[in-house]
């Protein structure tokens, strides 16, 4: 039950940030992203502090003997830069640039009740679903570990 | 420079890192919202209560705020219901298959030094920068 309070808690957290910096606004990262164009860079900003204070949090976290909640924390393992990695990254700018949303703040974006947000959420959704199972259908599951994607997340 | 906030940003920033920290400091995972969500749909046991979790705070944080007096998010959304769809099936099916979002890869992982999410960041960065080249300056407009 803690874990979900804590997960809460941090889900809380996020979408503050995510609206406090201005990027549930699709025309503010589209703003980022025109750099030829009246370029905001904002977003550089925002990554700036999300690095600097993660860095600082995960030198914590790596001091821990085990995390409040969990036996065992699960970091990411892989190292090598395949081509899923380089085609879905490409597949992800296209969309983001397009429309402007990433996967946060079209989330944090649902709170608005806009269909065309909502649409976006649902596409997106199936497209995951379509990659789980592209995948699942390659690699057979391997022992009971909860499957830890690639680099993070 | 149209609208350059700074202080925003960076407050907002802050929030997001300080998100991603807890997680891994309380419960031993990494905040990439791609991920989470994705894994989610597959329903982990000992995992999927505290994904949906997440994903109901990111949806409830700007209805509180919103409460203390924030404005709700007004995102402006293309016109054409189709390139909404091809938008989000793109974002969707890429960050699973990259294994990272603008959060997993351009955030926890680059916090990680890891070689495969600076490899992420930077071509999703690059490839949204044509992308909106093309769609503003080339086309010339909205979609």
């Amino acid at each position: 039950m803690s874990r979900v309070i804590s997960a809460l808690v941090c889900g809380l957290i996020f979408g503050a940030g995510l609206l406090i910096s201005g990027m549930t606004e699709t025309q503010k990262v589209q703003g980022f992203l025109d750099i030829t164009g009246a370029w905001d860079p904002s977003l550089a900003v925002v990554m700036a502090a999300a690095l600097a204070v993660t860095f600082l949090g995960f030198v914590l976290a790596r001091r821990q003997a085990a995390p409040v909640f969990v036996a065992r924390a699960l970091w990411p393992n892989r190292h090598d830069i395949d081509a899923p990695l380089v085609a879905g990254a490409a597949m992800f700018g296209i969309g983001w640039g397009l429309i402007g949303f990433c996967p946060g703040p079209a989330i944090a974006d649902l709170s608005t009740g806009a269909p065309a947000v909502i649409l976006f959420v649902v596409a997106m959704a199936v497209g995951m679903a379509g990659n789980n199972l592209m995948r699942r259908r390659n690699t057979p599951p391997v022992g009971k570990e909860p499957v830890l994607e690639a680099s993070c997340g | 420079m149209a609208s350059f906030t700074p202080i925003s940003a960076a407050i907002g920033g802050a929030l997001i890192g300080l998100s991603v920290a807890l997680l891994m400091m309380l419960n031993g995972r990494q905040a990439g919202i791609s991920g989470i969500l994705g894994n989610f749909m597959v329903f982990q046991r000992g995992e999927w209560r505290w994904e949906i979790a997440f994903l109901v705070g990111l949806v409830g944080a700007p209805l509180l705020l919103h409460l203390a007096g924030f404005g709700l998010p007004h995102p402006v959304m293309p016109a054409s219901w189709g390139a909404i769809i091809i938008g989000g099936l793109l974002v969707g099916f890429g960050t699973r298959w990259s294994g990272g979002c603008t959060s997993g890869h351009g955030v926890c992982g680059i916090a990680r030094f890891s070689a495969r999410s600076i490899a992420a960041t930077a071509i999703f960065m690059v490839t949204a920068m044509i992308v909106v080249y093309l769609v503003r300056h080339v086309w010339g407009g909205a979609l």
